[in-house]
């Protein structure tokens, strides 16, 4: 295969065009004369976008998709990202123009079967989650975290409180105590016990009339059940507390039980983890929120019910939060998740979650007796192992990540959760075959190995990757984060020399 | 087994051989660690699945009862907007190479997304004429709101000034988004179409942490960025424009007349209207808030061997290392939108953006002379870019319904949000022919005669 670097701007050649714009039918006009000078953009100031013709820029993006692994290049195991194919019928759906081609401000009249659909997903997934009902409009699930803390402030503030503290626990994802500080509130870490689990007594000591809300996901970050979820949510709604559920782990739990069940008042769930919407090398996604009976008032506007036999957006809600997110939330990713909850059913997404089950368990027993694995009890979907072991060798859990690139894997998340030295963690997802397993469980035997036995071998890989191990420092440090002609002309010169 | 999943592989073979590895009898001896106490008795009570073939019908047929932009002619805007997308854009991003991946954690085997969302970043700043821009937002709604709370967390200042001449759904996120982060809101009215300078001179003080408008504002119309920025700056405030991209190929830069920031929506740009999202937020600062900067950033750097390669950078900024110190909760973005905007601008190219918005210029300019020649009044009395403001007789939810039956998409009701139901804001994109602008005038003078 021929190499290929270029940035497009470099293939760029003035003149050229990729586009096709019929002749404008109406009478030319200019904008001098109309707007003062100082704000209009003259030809010589134009923004300098890439010229090229459509081949050069299918060319152009096609090597780059070759320069990327995605889910349908191999197997993904990283952990807390739910990893699963993305089935192929949800693009489809996503891009009829029924879908794709219709306006927000469109009138409801035509527009119902988008509100339909919308009203029918929040439906499901209030059953999914155990709640009374949904809002779709939060964009991801750090958005959901976000809207749902600003729930528990307007439902405190409303019983005339100001509760200012919200109880995560240190092995929450980064996104936890983000959100409660961004939504106003401080954040108290609880600790883990040796079980991996909620310290029940910690909690105990830590709640108090200022909690507002305890977040907590379940399964944990550790793929472990908190088995104790009902003492907890005891002592939170005994204190006045809320318990809020980060659905970043439901995979685990479809069917087998909800966050409503276990005690929770407001769930978020990732679209693009649990229900299969593609995560887009790094988004759109979709965070829905949930809440229950007592919540229902505050949900953001406007909510999508049904009159009758219409479906109509209702913003008659005077304690709302408000507006969280433009239009209707990532309308787009919202369909393919309801595209795969009715491709899956109610049998079908149990089944899911006892596949992901079975898997990561499975996985996990292949794999305990070459790394450290810090909790020994069942997991659920994921579970993490330490490369402590592997460390004392000289040779840390990230070469062991860059060596697994060799094997054509990405590997799992990395030092996270932060309670795990050297941290693997490590979500197989329930639609890998048990070959594929197989055949990752020997990889990580075989860097296991060696470690022992040629530590040189994982300590300088990638081996077969395009790049080698970038340097991130000098990337922090003398920041470039575009490009600059100029910039470009000194690198030529540079190759010149050299 | 009853049924069969396409998605999952797991033959009574495998489950049984797996089963036996891990020493116990069945599956739901994995589930003994949920307390029987909150076990789900039964199924999920949900529909049962749908095949395949059953399911495309049953959903083209729920996608069949919305009317499309295809089959209907759309003056519809206020945010969103029919405009052209090349096909080569959705083949690009149905590379599932992209699609199927997530965030670059691992640089290595993500060099093509990281790379285009460099290439991302070089276009935005581009087109705002900012130092540095990351790799996309949720939308240009949220962006705004995040410009706003690093503004006043930056400045030590405890409120924001916004126009009311910004759209007004990220006026009101923006309030949602102040309450979290206690900084107050105050809305600046209009001088008719723009932003009305005297309040905003009476308005703004030591306390004002930014001024925030939107370039061309949400009736079309240009404001003045410099005259803004020079009364932002006399106090020591920020300034923030939330700016179209496709207006700002032929409009002065924002970075060019003093904006700090400049956010948006890059969906003029190659993204579907999609019924309002998943569309795609973009962020620029300038320099001096490059550190402050929400959201992902890839950064230019080299291997071990001295190749060029391209990683996220300065992320000791984001929330999974600040946790509750970080500048914001934000974790994912639009990554697939951005590159679908990068690929659009990069085939309409240095020309074709011109071309476009010149279209789209001038459409607006010949519908607006159109119909006040009809009789009709225009609101707006500064120029305008592709919409503008048009006074009806008639609310304009009954003028839209006779729209309709003629097959036409009619403008945005202004009644809700700015309390004048028969003002109508009129949006003509370079997809609206001189016919279909010739019959939609044609039929309100229709309507409006009886």
């Amino acid at each position: 295969m021929v190499e290929y670097n270029d940035l497009i701007f470099e293939i760029s050649r003035p003149g050229r065009s990729g586009y096709s714009l019929p002749k404008s039918d109406v009478e030319s006009v200019d904008l001098q004369g109309k707007l003062p000078k100082h704000l209009i953009r003259d030809e010589n100031e134009a923004a300098e976008l890439p010229e090229v013709s459509e081949l050069q820029l299918v060319r152009h993006y096609t090597a780059l998709s070759n320069k990327n692994h995605g889910i349908d290049n191999g197997f993904y195991p990283l952990g807390s990202c739910t990893m699963k194919y993305n089935p192929k019928i949800n693009e489809d759906i996503a891009r009829l123009p029924g879908f794709s081609r219709i306006h927000p401000y469109q009138s409801p009249e035509t527009a119902q079967g988008a509100l339909e659909l919308l009203y029918n997903l929040q439906e499901e997934l209030a059953v999914i989650t155990g709640m009374d009902a949904i809002s779709l409009q939060p964009s991801a699930g750090a958005q959901g975290e976000w809207t749902g803390l600003m729930m528990v402030k307007a439902y405190h503030e409303k019983n005339g409180e100001n509760r200012k503290k919200v109880l995560v626990p240190d092995s929450a994802h980064g996104t936890n105590p983000a959100s409660a500080s961004v939504a106003g509130f401080e954040t108290t870490t609880i600790p883990s016990d040796k079980d991996g689990l909620v310290d029940l007594e910690a909690l105990k000591q830590l709640v108090n009339s200022d909690t507002a809300a305890l977040m907590l996901t379940n399964p944990n970050t550790l793929g472990l059940f908190e088995t104790e979820i009902e003492e907890i949510a005891q002592v939170v709604h005994e204190a006045g507390g809320l318990l809020y559920y980060d659905g970043a782990n439901a995979n685990a739990i479809l069917g087998k039980t909800t966050p409503g069940a276990m005690g929770f008042d407001i769930v978020h769930l990732n679209l693009h983890k649990t229900f299969t919407t593609p995560h887009g090398g790094g988004g759109p996604g979709a965070g829905p929120v949930g809440v229950k009976a007592n919540l229902i008032p505050y949900l953001p506007v406007p909510r999508i019910e049904k009159d009758g036999e219409d479906y109509v957006l209702n913003s008659d809600y005077p304690l709302s939060i408000g507006r969280v997110k433009g239009y209707h939330g990532n309308f787009g990713i919202l369909v393919r998740a309801y595209t795969y909850i009715r491709t899956m059913g109610p049998e079908g997404l149990r089944q899911v979650s006892e596949g992901a089950v079975l898997h990561a368990n499975y996985l996990r027993k292949k794999l305990e007796e070459h790394f450290d694995s810090p909790y020994t009890q069942l997991c659920k979907h994921e579970f993490v192992l330490s490369g402590s072991r592997q460390k004392k060798l000289g040779v840390r859990t990230l070469d062991m990540a860059k060596r697994l690139l060799d094997f054509g894997y990405h590997p799992p998340t990395i030092y996270f959760p932060l309670n795990v030295e050297e941290g693997l963690m490590i979500e197989p997802t329930e639609t890998e075959s048990k070959e594929t397993m197989d055949a990752f469980a020997e990889a990580m035997i075989q860097i296991a190995k060696e470690v022992e036995e040629d530590p040189e071998m994982v300590l300088n890989a990638p081996h077969t990757t395009i790049v080698g191990r970038l340097d991130e420092v000098q990337a922090a440090r003398k920041p470039v984060v575009r490009y600059t002609k100029e910039k470009d002309a000194e690198r030529e010169k540079e190759t010149v020399k050299a | 087994m009853t049924n069969t999943y396409r998605y999952l592989p797991d033959t009574e073979q495998d489950q049984k051989e797996m089963l036996e590895f891990l020493n116990v009898s069945t599956i739901e001896d994995l589930f003994a660690d949920i307390p029987s106490g909150i076990r789900l008795k039964g199924e999920l009570d949900i529909p049962e699945a749908d095949p395949e073939p059953v399911l495309i019908k049953k959903l083209n047929k729920l996608s069949a009862r919305n009317l499309n932009a295809n089959e209907y002619s759309t003056f519809l805007g206020a945010g969103t907007y029919d405009h052209y997308i090349p096909s080569v854009v959705d083949h690009m991003i149905s590379r599932s190479e992209f699609y199927t991946a997530y965030t670059p954690y691992q640089p290595e085997i993500s060099q093509g997304e990281l790379q285009g969302l460099y290439e991302f970043q070089t276009m935005v700043c581009e087109l705002t004429g900012m130092d540095v821009a990351n790799s996309s937002m949720y939308d240009g709604f949220t962006s705004l709101a995040e410009a706003a709370s690093l503004a006043a967390a930056s400045k030590r200042r405890s409120k924001v000034l916004v126009s009311r001449g910004v759209h007004p759904e990220s006026r009101s996120i923006l309030n949602t988004v102040a309450k979290g982060q206690g900084y107050a809101v105050e809305e600046v009215s209009l001088d008719v179409d723009i932003t009305d300078l005297e309040q905003l001179k009476s308005q703004i003080d030591k306390d004002t942490a930014a001024v925030i408008v939107q370039y061309p504002n949400f009736f079309g119309s240009i404001e003045d960025l410099a005259e803004i920025n020079a009364y932002a700056k006399e106090h020591g405030a920020l300034f923030i424009v939330s700016a179209n991209p496709l207006a700002l190929a032929l409009l002065q830069s924002p970075g060019k007349l003093g904006a700090d920031m400049v956010v948006g929506d890059m969906q003029p740009l190659g993204i579907p209207m999609a019924f309002g999202g998943p569309h795609c937020g973009y962020f620029s600062v300038s320099k001096k808030f490059m550190r402050k900067i929400p959201g992902r950033i890839v950064g230019e750097t080299n291997d071990d061997q001295g190749n060029r390669g391209f990683v996220l950078t300065l992320q000791a900024r984001e929330q999974h290392i600040r946790r509750d110190k970080a500048t914001s909760n934000i974790c994912s973005n639009q990554a697939l939108n951005a590159l679908a905007s990068s690929i659009s601008m990069s085939a309409l190219g240095k020309q074709g953006i011109r071309q476009m918005a010149q279209q789209n210029f001038e459409k607006a300019d010949y519908m607006a002379n159109l119909l006040q020649g009809k009789g009709f009044t225009v609101l707006n009395k500064s120029a305008f870019f592709n919409e503008f403001v048009v006074e009806l007789p008639f609310p304009v939810k009954e003028v839209n319904k006779r729209l309709l039956e003629s097959g036409f998409i009619g403008g945005y009701d202004l009644g809700e949000t700015y309390g004048n139901d028969k003002q109508m804001l009129i949006a003509v994109t370079e997809q609206r022919t001189k016919e279909e602008i010739d019959k939609f005038a044609e039929i309100l003078e229709a309507v409006v005669n009886g």
